[in-house]
């Protein structure tokens, strides 16, 4: 594997090999030695043109624990507010000899157009782009869900019941989701409201949770990517489609993802969020797994192509 | 000059004899000319009302000279120079400037078109009068790249209009639907997470301006058409013989919404590609006469703009030098039409709508602006011979038919592959 930009390029085997292997890492992270030395002397950049303190500290700390040189480059305060546009970045970045680069950028496809313009040599992990995709998210989903339903390594998620609720159009988290899952093996719907998520056949999460999902992923209102409110208000969306704890004790078999920051109150309850169904945070602690695992994948000399 | 036994677009081999830049003769074939023409189809020269030169203000993406050659090369004789330019060609000034230096280039004719609306901001009409008395004489009004979205104001412009005998070409586009758009709304902004770009933005636009013009009596010229739904609201308006006038540009009738796939910056374009189905109607409008003309929306940017993310590259595609070979390929190569209907959607058409009439016909009085045609000679696209810009989206595609020389005035604007010093 070269580089990871999307779920869609990813077949089962590759799924399912970085699945395990971050599933190995994660046991390994409980010990007190928790430093590997597979990416001694590589440098991985970070590199993000949107905030998101949570994602970089996951792929900062994941670098770091496999002993990679990590620098950080944010857009705010640096040579982008000067007017530096992507290519001349990342040529910059290349001739200072990155390894790695792990992008978030607020355009759809900016990770593909940095791994292929041949503006750069270096390796392009996908932290989120626009509207598309993140990989990694949908991975470690992948593996909570692996754990939450008790799985063995070396399978998948065959023949589960999985649906994705809310901003279906404007989540990077859904459309990754949407194309891993059923390569997993899973059964996978969008729900929403219409103007979220066009086509929904239900009219409300109830009517949703009646097909029996075994595992409910609610999705945050992402107020900032919208031109125009595409909700009545935070009341009604909250009254139609959030997961409430009436409708948590209507599933109790159901597990409960969200990929954070959750709206509390709005798309998810703190009931639901600190059930015991909810997996909210071996999602966290499977996030540093897996992107150990990708790192490991991409710059720890394995060459598999996909 | 006696160009022999050339074939017209009728099928008739004639020989033409120019004279001071006139066709002075349409004659019995020979053999015995200065230019024997008996491979060539000869077409009246190719009329452009979409182009964009970006003289004055855009020079690094192209200038009236570049375009002018680029135009030369794909058999072009005239074309519109759209008003999108800095300073915008909202008056007389500006206008006559562009002119001018299309005349300075001496390849073809330059006819600068005027904005509608100051500084193309959509709020209040430009010297639209002044512009059409100038030296320039301005008949094609547009706000190209902008919608005039205001309907209050687009009435205004039209019954402005009307009585000078003007045409308002629109850039059909809801803003309001459109915010941030990148791809069509569909499959394709699905696989690739851009914002999605409702065909039905363009085609409310349409619709209201068609009803606009059949209250005004001003005749209105729908740029860029680009839907199978558009191409019926345009059929339905001529039907009921509303003043309404349409365009097809080269790349909607083959390219698809799937080129953006892989974030190829080359394929972002306004209004952007879509279906298959879509091509499919556009082809079939253009065949049946519903949509009048090929347009290029020629729209050359320098490579800074386009080597970026998606989200911040520049709208845009060139078109003049390969425009004839995409009509060939739909039109004639398909078997669906034929070499007159090519004529009339590239030269004849477009001249009416834009009131050139020395262009548009091969006649004898007739000022002599030709495109000569090897309607065998195959050429893989390598990329932009004479544009200064290299947004070319045929690069790499091969088309079966090329212009081989072009006469504009009674001499070669371009000859063998040349265009002319």
């Amino acid at each position: 594997m070269r580089h990871l930009l999307s779920t869609d390029e990813l077949n089962r085997e590759t799924a399912i090999e970085i699945l395990d292997s971050a599933s190995q890492l994660s046991r390994l992270n409980e010990d007190t030695t928790r430093k590997f030395p597979t990416l001694q002397g590589k440098t991985v950049v970070t590199l993000f043109y949107e905030d998101s303190t949570r994602t970089r500290i996951s792929f900062e700390l994941a670098a770091k624990r496999l002993s990679a040189d990590v620098i950080n480059f944010s857009a705010g305060g640096s040579a982008v507010n000067k007017g530096e546009n992507l290519k001349d970045t990342a040529q910059t970045l290349e001739a200072l000899g990155a390894d790695a680069l792990i992008v978030r950028h607020s355009a759809s496809g900016a990770s593909y157009n940095l791994a292929h313009n041949g503006w750069t040599s270096a390796a392009i992990v996908n932290a989120g782009d626009g509207t598309n995709q993140h990989p990694t998210q949908a991975l470690l989903d992948a593996l909570s869900l692996r754990q939450g339903f008790n799985i063995d390594d070396g399978k998948g998620l065959d023949g589960k019941k999985i649906l994705i609720v809310g901003d279906i159009l404007h989540s990077r988290v859904a459309r990754s989701n949407l194309a891993l899952l059923p390569t997993l093996g899973a059964e996978v719907e969008a729900v929403g409201p219409g103007s979220f998520s066009p086509g929904c056949k239900y009219a409300n999460l109830d009517e949703a949770l009646e097909t029996k999902p075994d595992a409910v992923m609610m999705l945050r209102v992402q107020k900032e990517r919208m031109n125009q409110p595409l909700i009545p208000s935070d009341k009604e969306y909250s009254r139609f489609w959030g997961l409430t704890e009436q409708r948590v004790k209507k599933v109790p078999n159901c597990l409960i993802l969200h990929p954070g920051p959750m709206n509390r109150g709005l798309e998810i309850s703190t009931y639901a969020a600190e059930s015991n169904n909810s997996l909210v945070l071996s999602q966290v602690k499977n996030g540093l797994a897996v992107r150990m695992a990708v790192l490991s994948m991409i710059l720890g000399g394995k060459n598999e192509t996909i | 000059m006696r160009l022999s036994s050339c074939t017209l677009a009728n099928g008739e081999i004639r020989d033409l004899v120019i004279e001071n830049q006139i066709i002075v003769g349409i004659e019995p074939a020979s053999k015995n000319g200065d230019l024997d023409c008996s491979s060539l189809r000869v077409l009246p020269g190719f009329v452009d009302l979409h182009t964009h030169l970006r003289e004055p203000g855009f020079e690094q993406s192209e200038t009236v000279l570049t375009g002018s050659q680029a135009a030369a090369s794909g058999g072009y004789t005239a074309l519109f120079a759209m008003a999108n330019t800095q300073p915008v060609a909202d008056n007389a000034g500006t206008v006559t400037q562009v002119a001018e230096l299309g005349e300075a280039a001496g390849l073809v004719e330059v006819r600068p078109i005027g904005a509608i609306t100051k500084g193309l901001e959509g709020k209040q009409l430009s010297a639209m009068g002044s512009m059409f008395n100038s030296k320039a004489q301005v008949r094609i009004f547009s706000d190209d790249g902008h919608c005039v979205s205001d309907a209050a104001l687009m009435k205004t412009a039209m019954e402005y209009l009307q009585p000078l005998g003007g045409v308002i070409a629109q850039h059909a586009q809801e803003p309001t639907l459109t915010l941030g758009s990148q791809v069509n709304e569909g499959e394709i902004s699905r696989i690739t997470g851009l914002k999605g770009w409702p065909s039905s933005a363009e085609e409310s636009i349409i619709l209201r301006d068609a009803l606009l013009s059949e209250q005004t009596g001003c005749r209105l010229h729908v740029c860029h058409v680009t839907s199978k739904l558009g191409v019926e609201l345009i059929r339905w308006a001529k039907q009921r013989g509303f003043p309404v006038t349409a365009e097809v540009t080269p790349h909607h009738l083959v390219l698809t919404e799937l080129e953006a796939k892989n974030y190829d910056t080359r394929f972002k374009v306004n209004p952007p590609l879509r279906t298959q189905q879509d091509t499919e109607a556009l082809v079939e409008g253009l065949v049946d006469g519903t949509i009048d003309v090929i347009g290029t929306d020629h729209a050359p940017h320098a490579s800074d703009a386009k080597q970026q993310q998606w989200d911040a590259a520049a709208f845009g595609m060139t078109g003049l030098e390969q425009a004839y070979q995409v009509a060939h390929k739909v039109l004639v190569h398909s078997g669906l039409s034929d070499w007159e209907r090519l004529a009339e959607a590239m030269s004849s058409a477009p001249a009416l709508i834009g009131g050139v009439s020395n262009h548009g016909r091969i006649e004898v009085g007739q000022e002599a602006n030709l495109a000569f045609i090897d309607p065998t000679k195959s050429l893989r696209v390598e990329g932009n011979v004479y544009s200064k810009s290299a947004n070319n989206p045929y690069t790499g595609m091969e088309f079966a038919s090329s212009v081989v020389h072009t006469m504009f005035r009674g001499g070669f604007s371009y000859k063998d592959g040349e265009v002319k010093k």
